[in-house]
């Protein structure tokens, strides 16, 4: 019985972290060189939708996949033209792109779709021998591809940010740019790098949602799951390994909170609604005695002259 | 002579007379819609959107007319959007949404010769005076209490899921008719209740029903237009879905076995003709199975005859807890 | 600003520029919907100042904005990111909300200060946990804040469908989350018979206020000092712990007196649809936007939450005139707000390179082109 529990859990907790995962590792490599960007969510629903367009047409997930990285990179462009070559207000251009890419998103959906309807996603996919480990087998290993894909990217999002010379050039045109840049590094190619990277990895995370979690496209798919993937960078201290703790933790009270609700224990819906929030608050408190180390070159959301 | 005279003068005066009426009525009605979603959100929203769709074919295009705004959720700009299309000279300005409804008692006494509506309710503010504003009030518990019976015929598990958006107005009252009409055939039934605590988290609205599904639960059931993520889960798991609003058997053929399709026209037609003999408001709109406001729309007939019959006869009565 | 010459008075109007040609890009989606620009843009400006109800429906969209706006000044200069503006608005108009409900045999004006007094106090003690936990916890300040919004928000909800719903729903069946409406003592006054009221006044008056304490205050220069440097402030003796709270407690304070304001000149109750967006109107986040087209300035963030308020009225009403979807509006918003963002590397090249051929002829155009590029 108990045993059923953990694993419904954390299946649940598990689905409902990979688009965070996603949505949070590109964040974090964006900041890590420096730029911020707020317009996750809208990235996100616009990478949705053209995945959800594409395979509701052609029936090919594949296809669908790429155009949403392909979707998610010209938003990426677009973002760093706009932060990195013409140096605007990070918050600012980031909720300008927030609003664009829901208005757009809902638009295309109402003009091009119409109804609601449902797709043939990405259907859950059994990793051989390793699926068939007790509890571990079914919690981990029955998971569709794009949710194995979100956590294959910790290990290789740490990897290349700390064991290779991209990384080290992308973290030290975040830290020290003068230096960088006096090293022979392009602070803009860098920049434009992470961003649009980030950019194609807010499309699958909203792939992720319409071609294989949800199978569904509706406006506002995805209700401000972006910003909380940003929040969640903040939790990491821009290192992948703590991004994905602090996803799955956000993501595991949340899967105890309906679990909670549907087994009729008695308080109200609205407490335990807010457990992930505070509980993510919390935990980040108690770790207050690590070391972190912002980006100091992260172009906050003002600018305090040339 | 005078003879002629008279007659030349009747044939006048009654051809002023048809000309007249000609064109009084030539001139459509003409309605403003303002609605709290989208109107493709598969819920709330587009159900009403069909029943003004469904008049305007009836009416036909020349004789109504309507026009809407969707997204209002924010009360102060749909305040800004009623007060504009009443000043427009709309004859009917329908604000779709509980929370218009005080933004309407202030706007309305500004605007007596527009008629307005709204819903889910059963106040058109007489205590304040007001005569030009109409309510429809869906039994959604009724609705829920048919839905219930089905469910409970049908499942196997006698375990049920209820995935909500937030407990108040006509989710509510729905989750308390599903429940009663549950209870009515298996006392012993388990009934889990979650709310989402959005109209619109479709990813949490996903995440319950599998819940649900792992607690045991073969039938689900919810309110609103995030339930699209509990229908999908309920399609790729195997569980029974009903639904409310409209007819959702078009996302899961399979899996759909009933919605409650509220008929909005129902009310609509009464306030329609209401208004044209120059009456503005006052009167509460009920939409239940007995006048067909509400419908259940149905994979299986059979099941359905002997509960409607029952509660059209009275024979049932629905109560709501708080 | 004195506009020295006419190039210096030409860099102004590279916004504006930059807004009609987001207008323009607009003009395509809308062309392609089938619907005439220039109609709907007629309807955009008619909506926002054609007539005396519309400019009282821009300015009272704007006056939000305003609060929001004069809170994000205070922190974003001290260095701190107050993202938490819809939890803040919210909080301050639900404690305002519960004090009228609540001591309603207290003479009007006293009860109407006293909430707004207590929605202040509110907003600054929500917006101080997010300070508090930044300054003496390491808890970054967007997580936080980001967070707390949702526990507003729920909190909210809670409230509204149980202990402080109308007992008018309960009795009729109905349900519905919201307050009864609250006692017409505690109306803010109207100026003109529209729909604007005494809160803009407000708002314009804190505006004043929020200047003089950032420039002729120590409390205000020493929270400016932290923004701009905070190693040197650290090293000039100043407690950045109890000043960063501070800055928190204060932008707080603006926006939770925002929130009852909306509460007691515009709504005259409260109540949700589950998020609070329908209550704030995202002000929480377009106050943002607001303060920084002002440039932080507190008298900047007037005519920039103005302007702001003009347009989202204005498109609401254009949806309305041409009906095209309020989707492609909120796109059109989207775009306006990135392009006119994006202008400002044009106006600051423009106003260096105006500045460089000021100078004498030195190697400074060398030095410049060099720290443009590293930055």
């Amino acid at each position: 019985m108990m045993e059923a529990i953990i694993i419904g859990i954390a299946k649940s907790a598990i689905r409902l972290a990979t688009p965070y995962l996603y949505a949070s590792i590109g964040e974090t490599i964006g900041q890590l060189s420096g730029v911020l960007n707020l317009g996750v969510d809208g990235v996100m629903l616009m990478g949705a939708f053209s995945a959800f367009y594409m395979v509701l047409k052609t029936g090919n997930l594949w296809l669908g996949l790429l155009v949403a990285i392909i979707v998610g990179a010209i938003f990426g462009l677009l973002i760093a033209f706009i932060n990195v070559t013409l140096k605007a207000e990070q918050g600012i251009s980031g909720i300008g792109v927030y609003i664009f890419g829901l208005g757009l998103s809902s638009l295309l959906f109402s003009t091009m779709v119409g109804t609601v309807q449902t797709v043939s996603g990405f259907s859950p996919l059994s990793i051989p021998w390793l699926s068939n480990l007790p509890i571990v087998g079914e919690i981990f290993f029955h998971q569709n591809i794009l949710v194995y894909g979100a956590f294959a990217l910790i290990p290789l999002a740490w990897f290349i940010l700390n064991k290779t010379p991209l990384g080290l050039s992308i973290r030290a045109v975040g830290q020290n740019p003068e230096a960088a840049d006096s090293l022979g590094v392009s602070i803009v190619r860098i920049r434009y790098f992470t961003v649009v990277l980030g950019g194609m990895l807010s499309g699958i995370a909203g792939a992720s949602l319409s071609i294989a979690l949800l199978n569904v496209f509706q406006q506002n798919l995805t209700n401000g799951m972006g910003f909380i993937a940003v929040a969640l960078v903040y939790f990491g201290a821009w290192r992948p390994t703590t991004v994905l703790t602090g996803a799955l933790l956000f993501s595991t009270v949340n899967a105890i909170q309906i679990w909670v609700q549907v087994h009729g224990i008695n308080i109200p819906s609205d407490f335990t609604l807010m457990l992930p929030y505070i509980v993510t608050i919390v935990v980040l408190a108690a770790m207050a005695k690590r070391r972190i180390h912002p980006p100091a070159a992260l172009n906050k959301l003002f600018e305090r002259g040339e | 002579m005078k003879m002629k005279r008279l007659i030349v003068i009747l044939t006048l005066i009654s051809m002023f007379v048809l000309l007249f009426g000609f064109g009084a009525s030539a001139e459509p009605f003409r309605v403003a819609f303002l609605m709290p979603s989208a109107i493709n959100d598969f819920a709330w929203s587009q159900s009403m959107y069909e029943a003004l769709l469904t008049i305007q074919k009836e009416m036909g295009k020349e004789n109504f007319e309507f026009v809407y705004s969707e997204n209002m959720f924010v009360v102060a700009d749909a305040a800004a959007a009623i007060r504009d299309y009443a000043s427009e000279g709309y004859d009917l300005v329908i604000a779709h949404g509980s929370q218009y409804g005080a933004s309407l008692s202030d706007i309305a006494p500004d605007f007596p010769d527009t008629s307005f509506a709204w819903g889910s309710t059963a106040n058109v503010f007489a205590d304040l005076g007001i005569t030009n504003i109409f309510a429809y009030e869906p039994f959604s518990e009724q609705g829920g209490y048919v839905n219930g019976v089905l469910a409970a015929k049908l499942s196997k598990s006698n375990i049920y899921g209820v995935i909500g958006p937030i407990e108040t107005g006509d989710a509510k009252r729905y989750t308390e008719g599903f429940k009663a009409g549950i209870k009515s055939v298996k006392p012993d039934a388990k009934i889990n209740v979650t709310w989402i605590g959005s109209y619109s988290d479709v990813a949490l609205a996903s995440e319950a029903a599998q819940t649900h599904i792992d607690a045991g639960a073969d039938i689900l059931t919810g309110t609103s237009q995030m339930t699209v993520g509990a229908i999908g889960v309920a399609k790729q798991r195997g569980a029974l879905w009903f639904g409310y609003d409209v007819d959702q058997s078009t996302l899961a053929p399979q899996n759909v076995v009933a919605s409650v399709d509220v008929i909005w026209t129902i009310a609509l037609k009464p306030i329609i003709e209401m208004i044209q003999k120059g009456e503005r408001g006052g009167k509460i709109f009920t939409l239940n199975l007995a006048n067909g406001g509400l419908k259940i729309v149905v994979n299986e007939e059979a099941l359905v005859g002997k509960t409607i019959e029952d509660i059209v006869k009275g024979n049932v009565e629905v109560k709501v807890e708080e | 600003m004195k506009y020295r010459n006419i190039r210096e008075m030409s860099m102004s109007f590279i916004p504006i520029a930059a807004f009609l040609l987001a207008l323009f890009i607009g003009t395509i989606m809308i062309t392609f919907l089938g619907v005439n620009p220039l109609v709907a843009y007629q309807a955009l400006l008619k909506g926002a100042f054609g007539s005396t109800n519309a400019i009282a429906d821009t300015v009272v969209k704007a006056t939000p904005l305003l609060f929001v706006g004069l809170g994000i000044c205070i922190a974003f200069r001290a260095g701190v990111l107050n993202i938490g503006g819809e939890g803040q608005l919210v909080v301050g108009a639900l404690s305002a909300t519960i004090v009228c409900l609540n001591f309603s045999d207290l003479s009007g004006w006293i009860l109407m200060v006293l909430a707004l007094l207590v929605g202040l106090l509110c907003g600054a003690i929500w917006a101080g946990i997010a300070g508090f936990l930044k300054a003496y916890f390491k808890v970054n300040e967007i997580l936080s804040t980001i967070m707390l919004n949702y526990i507003a928000a729920y909190g909210m909800n809670y409230l509204l469908r149980g202990p402080i719903m109308d007992p008018l729903q309960i009795e009729l069946g109905s349900f519905i989350p919201q307050t009864t409406r609250l006692t017409h003592l505690v109306d803010l006054p109207r100026l003109i018979p529209t729909r604007l009221h005494f809160g803009t006044i407000v708002a314009v008056v804190f505006a004043i206020l929020v200047y003089i304490f950032l420039w002729r205050t120590t409390i205000g220069f020493r929270i400016r000092m932290i923004g701009q440097n905070i190693q040197a402030s650290r090293a000039s003796g100043i407690n950045v712990q109890k000043y960063m709270v501070l800055a928190f407690v204060l932008s707080g304070a603006l926006v939770g007196l925002g929130g009852a304001i909306e509460v007691l000149g515009v709504h005259h109750r409260l109540f949700t649809d589950g998020s609070v967006s329908g209550f704030t109107g995202s002000a929480g986040f377009n106050g943002i936007v607001a303060a920084l087209f002002g440039q932080l300035h507190p008298i900047g963030t007037i005519p920039a939450s103005l302007l702001l308020g003009a347009l989202l009225t204005g498109a609401n009403k254009m949806q309305r005139a041409v009906q095209i979807p309020s989707a492609l509006i909120g796109a059109l918003n989207g775009l306006i707000v990135l392009f006119v963002v994006g202008s400002e590397y044009l106006r600051r090249s423009q106003a260096s390179r105006m500045e460089r051929s000021a100078e004498p002829k030195t190697n400074s155009k060398n030095k410049n082109e060099n720290k443009k590029e590293s930055q």
